[in-house]
């Protein structure tokens, strides 16, 4: 039997909405099978359907060879397939086995038999190397390490078929390393793996066949050793994708933003900023490179007003802001995509039109005299839809049913829209896929070019490197250094970001490139 | 089978079931469930005086509901609404009571003392949630102990020993000749349009207005709305004051309408209790609020009628309102087996 699980010709709606449309996915024994396509293109969907989430309208599903309806997720279950999925679904207070029995506890004569299950927690975990702690609580190990207890719940209840949602969304480049071992070592022990992501390196460096979707088709099946990055952006997006970001060069002038030995604390009261310094001017876009929690957050909330000032100033266009009210800062100027956009960047439960106008809602001529015009709020917010290609069922469908790219595209239109002269981006392509990455870049450069100043937040180096024409460097709260991305390279500030002093770092490079002549 | 059709029989199947296990509990008990039911249609529907008393019922139903409901929409959970209509009524009752002015001033102000009334006690869960972070639930549980031995405590004062504050003077009164008359003198009032004047409102404020619009949005994410520049902290207590206020009027209309005076009272009312109930019924929206009104309203009233025209003592009318009421509440049940046993007609 070659296939474990054959999709076939699926198709599944939501009323006039065509999510999957004729998708056909053949995962191999003992393959990992990407599951490419951009945000929205219906992978979630078409996994759901495999794990009987979903009902397809149709199309058969089958697994080694036998045709099956898979009505619930048991049914998955007992069929042996698994999700581990991208928001982990797992009790913060319970240990790691509980959770992992959770659902299906073994019990003797009432009760639950823990220590009967940590056992077989602990056995699963030496024999494929994920190194949990089935004693541990969930709310004291990393995200990398919750992830891993996903993995293990699925194996507990004998999944052969692992389906893996988006899993390195959240997970530090070192933990992205350690679970590509950890799935090498999956299928070394015989299992199958469907890998559903959209970031292409990942692709190319685990998977060995790739499916694509397209806005619901599928668009074919290819294997991984005979196709390249640039092919598979092409199938994905339906056209050809620049990687390196195109821009001319930078013109700044005045100062937009000048911040001045900013200190700011986090809810403990422990600096996280600690006399900051740090200017962006119009027509440049300024980026912030750093490890996440060395006061990036602090330093936004900071400058928007979100957050105390405890000393230093900030200015906008001259215009001492330090300490005012978030809309005093808004209509000086400054628009914010902020870094957590369920948190601060929308209310899920409104409508994504009534989102687009969270800024602007009590202005004319969307509020007049204490009333609102909706009819307004639709009109304005499907010019945005339209423009900054938003792909929704309309401005009434709520936010929340939105997929996460065109949630930060309806957050990004926003923002640009009101035209600030000040546009901060905090993480603005987190999760997102390539070619939602080039247009949001894009739109950043051209309110660049339109003489406007942007301040980027990013833990991702290529994108730092790639849109700023200045990269500021931030360690433990300062400004350790300004570089010309032109003349720097990833090596020297990966160890700005470390902490490494600019000469310290030079000494490093020189005797690194020194052992590698040797 | 077409969503509008689950929407309409969703509702009656639960009434028909709450019915047919409220026959049942009859029968065991010994009574005739018949009779019992004849007996409550007549105490709801009998003639035009009992539908009059129904409606008259159903008055302070609603604004219990819409206090809820409009707490509910703006992301709090105002327990508080018995205490904030107790405190109502006692104003509405004093100002009745204490002062002559002529009818247009005399009942607006009536009115007014007791929304304000209700929004002071609003005002005090909502600033205290505001400014440190105190759950509203607690608060307005105890606010309502407050209230409840507070006004006692006030009509005892004012009456001089007595238990009641004497009755108001008919310029504030509520009372309605001409609904009296169509209703072969029932003490159906004005307050029903004040009641359903009230349920626009709400619909106004949240739909319609800006401040509606902050309302909301500070009820579902409070980081998103102090983001795009809102007041968080008067938002919240803002919800609170007017979620007060509809609750104070639900006392008015007893205070200027029904009693036309406040009493000492050995326990709570009931109504801003039931409140909660009539806005998750209503699913906290303002026309939904009416008919959750009008269900509770006129199954408490027509209950009345049970124990004198079938003999059924007070206990099993009560257990047979709320197994009527727990039917309706559970729809969503109902709608799922509703949706399944379509599904599998469909399948087969």
């Amino acid at each position: 039997m070659e296939h474990v699980i054959e999709m076939l010709n699926i198709r599944k709606e939501f009323g006039n909405f065509v999510a999957n449309d004729n998708i056909t996915l053949q995962l191999k024994q003992g393959e990992i099978h990407a599951l490419l396509g951009e945000n929205g293109a219906g992978k979630s969907t078409l996994m759901n359907v495999l794990f009987g989430l979903y009902q397809p309208e149709g199309g058969e599903i089958r697994v080694r060879g036998q045709e099956v309806k898979i009505t619930d997720p048991n049914v998955a279950n007992n069929l042996g397939i698994g999700m581990v999925h991208q928001h982990f679904m797992l009790v913060e207070d319970f240990s790691v086995t509980e959770n992992i029995i959770l659902g299906s506890e073994p019990t003797s004569v009432g009760m639950i038999s823990v220590k009967t299950a940590a056992k077989k927690v602990q056995e699963l975990s030496e024999l494929y190397g994920l190194d949990v702690d089935p004693y541990a609580k969930i709310e004291d190990i990393s995200v990398g390490m919750q992830q891993r207890v996903e993995i293990l719940k699925t194996l507990y209840r004998g999944a052969e078929i692992l389906i893996f949602d988006e899993p390195t969304a959240s997970l530090t480049p070192q933990e992205i390393t350690e679970l590509i071992q950890i799935m090498r070592r999956l299928i070394e022990e015989g299992k199958s793996i469907i890998l559903i992501t959209h970031k292409l390196k990942e692709i190319m460096d685990v998977s060995d066949r790739v499916t694509v979707i397209r806005k619901g088709q599928g668009i074919g099946t290819v294997v991984t050793a005979e196709t390249n990055p640039n092919e598979l952006a092409s199938l994905m997006v339906g056209r050809q994708v620049e990687f390196k970001t195109v821009k001319g060069a930078a013109n700044p002038t005045t100062d937009v933003l000048d911040v001045k030995d900013l200190v700011v604390t986090d809810y403990r009261g422990i600096e996280k900023v600690r006399g900051l310094n740090l200017n962006v001017r119009r027509g440049e876009i300024v980026g912030i490179a750093g490890i996440d929690g060395n006061g990036q957050s602090e330093l936004i909330e900071a400058i928007t007003g979100l957050r105390k000032v405890k000393s230093g100033q900030v200015f906008i266009n001259g215009q001492d802001i330090t300490g005012k009210r978030p809309r005093k800062i808004t209509e000086s100027g400054v628009g914010h995509i902020p870094q957590d956009r369920h948190k601060h960047g929308l209310v899920l439960d409104f409508p994504i039109g009534h989102n687009i106008a969270l800024q602007t809602y009590y202005t004319g001529p969307i509020s007049k005299n204490g009333f609102m015009n909706y009819s307004t709020i639709s009109k304005k917010a499907n010019e945005i839809i339209q423009k900054y290609d938003v792909r929704t069922q309309g401005d009434h469908e709520p936010a929340r049913a939105l997929s996460g790219g065109n949630q930060q595209k309806a957050i990004i239109g926003r923002e640009i829209d009101r035209d600030p002269d000040l546009l901060i981006a905090a993480l603005p392509t987190r999760g997102l896929d390539v070619g939602a990455i080039e247009f949001i870049h894009q739109r950043l450069i051209e309110q660049r070019d339109k003489g406007k100043a942007v301040l980027l937040i990013s833990f991702e180096l290529d994108e730092v490197m790639n849109v700023s024409d200045r990269i500021a460097v931030i360690y433990d709260g300062q400004i350790v250094d300004t570089l010309d991305p032109l003349q720097t390279n990833e090596q020297e500030l990966g160890l700005l970001m470390a902490g490494q002093t600019k000469k310290g770092a030079m000494t490093n490079q020189a005797e690194g490139e020194g052992s590698s002549h040797v | 089978m077409s969503n509008r059709l689950v929407n309409i029989l969703v509702p009656v199947i639960s009434v028909i079931l709450g019915l047919i296990v409220g026959a049942i509990v009859m029968l065991v008990s010994g009574y005739d469930p018949v009779a019992g039911y004849a007996a409550l249609w007549n105490g709801i529907f009998g003639d035009v005086y009992t539908i009059g008393e129904t409606i008259r019922q159903i008055t302070p139903y609603i604004l219990a509901g819409l206090a809820v409901a409009f707490a509910f929409r703006t992301g709090l959970f105002n327990i508080g609404v018995e205490g904030q209509l107790i405190v109502g009524w006692f104003a509405a009752a004093y100002v009745g009571v204490a002062f002559d002015f002529p009818k247009y001033i005399h009942l607006p102000l009536a009115l007014i003392a007791a929304a304000g009334a209700g929004a002071l006690w609003g005002f005090i869960p909502g600033l205290l949630k505001a400014r440190f972070k105190v759950h509203e639930v607690i608060v307005t549980i105890m606010m309502n102990y407050i209230a409840l031995h507070t006004t006692n405590a006030l009509i005892k004062t004012f009456s001089d020993g007595g238990d009641n504050t004497g009755p108001i003077n008919p310029s504030a009164s509520l009372r309605s000749e001409f609904l009296e008359n169509m209703t072969d003198f029932s003490r159906l009032h004005y307050g029903i349009l004040i009641a359903l004047a009230m349920v626009f409102v709400m619909w106004l404020i949240l739909e319609k207005t800006t401040r509606g619009f902050e309302l909301k949005a500070v009820g579902l994410n409070h980081n998103a709305s102090e983001y795009s520049g809102m007041n968080v902290n008067k938002n919240i207590i803002l919800a609170m004051v007017i979620s007060g206020a509809f609750a104070g009027l639900g006392g008015a209309m007893e205070a200027l309408g029904t009693f036309e005076y406040a009493s000492v009272k050995g326990g709570f009312t009931g109504i801003g209790f039931d409140g909660i109930a009539v806005a998750l019924l209503g699913a906290n929206t303002p026309l939904g609020v009416i008919f959750g009104a009008a269900l509770f309203g006129s199954l408490k009233y027509g209950a009345l009628n049970m124990p004198n025209e079938a003999g059924i003592p007070t206990e099993i009318v009560s257990i047979v309102i709320a197994i009527i009421i727990f039917f309706v509440a559970s729809g969503y049940v109902i709608r799922l087996f509703v949706e399944r046993f379509s599904k599998k007609k469909e399948a087969k």
